[in-house]
């Protein structure tokens, strides 16, 4: 797992088109109009307390085809989804929703963050992120709430093996280091 | 005022004193609730694995409250937004709304965008208004509070077209119509990192800590949020805050859900609003008032 960038010069052996493309193709040209203003990493959370994370190396390096620098990165899996970025692109290139997208490619390649493959298994077994255990309806009751409103999982389980959700987070590769 | 209450999962299954308190000083409000007893997790928890499985969850939960006939409230910002911009996408995108319908169609639904959503602040400021929420508090608290707003509340501001991201004012409003003095602080727009938390703690409490340090700079007695996952994380983490600076923090402010803040206005007793199970112990503060 490549964890950072480690080399300034970009070697045009190691671009790959085709993942250039592909996030054009899942994302539109909108890519293409990002300027590297740095709007995105200066608006960051995450940027300000870690140097090696930054959208804006994100969005490059996704235009270049770079993708051994974002695909097989866990840098991507560092985004907190604030939307910061997106809200202050003057470019309208929406970084979060491209990471978003980037992250989608990576878990098809089985390189998916475990929080992540965790929350979206719960999700497809129960319905929610957790488990309903016993314990939370009883203290609800003794709050004088209803009990959690159940989920329909029989529902949910037709339109996960539809989405074959599962099977894309089995596919997820051996590397468990993460 | 009717809804259909969307649960999701932080609150029901994490923050019940939160769907307390909402639920208590919204019936003083004459605002009335419907269950939706087959929703899920609205999806955004999906959404980093497989856009469609998550388009497809957000979409079935929409349909779920279609026969209800009114719109859809959360008290979840993540939900309200994941909601909101997925059914966006759907009526926007032809392509992805008829993926999506054609794995709805498995289970007789049909996504249609006839149902829309809101999160609790924007019904009480839209919908109820400042004016009615002022006339419902019988005891001005007279405290000092900083307000989290959360980002998925308006970001983008694009699509979800809440407030202002670049200088947020609404809870300000809806605090200080209890009667409680709100604080500016430098880091207001920073995110608390809780959704990091999973992915990486030490970024995630680092986070959590520059936000506590701006507040704890200006007297505030107490936080206030609209968030269940970002009150879970400033109540319970606060506490380690100093872990990685040898034990040298600061100490914890209790953390209020705003409903909270609101039902003591409006003269509720603790109890009604799920005030002890607050990590933070918040009874110093009660006795102050």
């Amino acid at each position: 797992m490549v964890t950072e960038s480690t080399s300034h010069v970009i070697r045009l052996e190691e671009t790959d088109e085709e993942f250039s493309r592909a996030v054009i193709k899942a994302f539109g040209k909108n890519l293409y109009y990002c300027f590297q203003c740095g709007t995105c990493t200066a608006s960051c959370p995450v940027a300000r307390f870690d140097e090696n994370y930054s959208p804006r190396r994100i969005i490059r390096s996704a235009v270049l085809g770079l993708s051994r620098l974002v695909l097989e990165s866990d840098l991507i899996w560092l985004c907190a989804i604030c939307n910061s970025c997106t809200e202050r692109c003057p470019r309208g290139v929406r970084p979060s929703e491209v990471i978003r997208t980037i992250r989608n490619m990576a878990t098809k390649k089985g390189q998916v963050h475990e929080f992540y493959v965790n929350q979206a298994n719960a999700i497809a077994n129960y319905g929610r992120i957790w488990k309903n255990e016993e314990i939370v309806n009883e203290l609800r009751d003794d709050m004088g709430l209803p009990q959690v409103a159940p989920v329909s999982l029989v529902e949910i389980a037709k339109v996960m093996d539809a989405t074959k959700v599962k099977e894309l987070l089995a596919a997820r590769d051996g590397a468990t280091e993460k | 005022m009717k809804y259909a209450y969307f649960p999701g999962c932080v609150t029901p299954l994490r923050e019940n004193a939160y769907e307390l308190s909402a639920r208590n000083v919204i019936a003083k409000l004459g605002v009335e609730l419907v269950e939706l007893n087959e929703s899920s997790c609205c999806g955004f928890f999906l959404d980093a694995v497989d856009h469609l499985s998550s388009s497809v969850l957000a979409a079935r939960n929409l349909c779920t409250a279609k026969e209800m006939r009114c719109d859809l409230l959360t008290l979840c910002p993540t939900c309200s937004g994941h909601l909101t911009r997925i059914r966006m996408e759907l009526l926007a995108d032809p392509k992805l709304r008829n993926n999506v319908n054609a794995i709805l169609s498995k289970i007789d639904r049909k996504f249609d965008g006839s149902v829309e959503v809101k999160h609790l602040t924007k019904m009480l400021i839209e919908d109820v208004g400042i004016s009615r929420i002022r006339r419902s508090v019988v005891r001005p608290l007279g405290l000092k509070i900083a307000p989290h707003y959360g980002c998925h509340i308006m970001k983008p501001s694009d699509q979800l077209h809440f407030d202002n991201p670049e200088s947020p004012h609404l809870l300000d409003s809806l605090v200080e119509a209890t009667g409680v003095e709100c604080v500016d602080y430098l880091e207001k727009k920073l995110c608390c990192g809780a959704p990091l938390m999973g992915v990486n703690e030490t970024l995630s409490l680092r986070i959590l800590r520059e936000k506590v340090r701006s507040i704890s700079l200006t007297g505030a007695e107490a936080i206030v949020t609209i968030c269940p996952f970002c009150h879970t994380h400033f109540d319970l983490n606060q506490m380690r805050l100093g872990e990685d600076q040898g034990g040298k923090g600061f100490p914890a402010l209790p953390v209020f859900h705003y409903t909270q803040i609101l039902g003591l206005a409006q003269g509720y007793d603790p109890d009604d609003l799920g005030l002890y199970e607050n990590r933070v112990p918040v009874d110093g503060l009660l006795n102050t008032m």
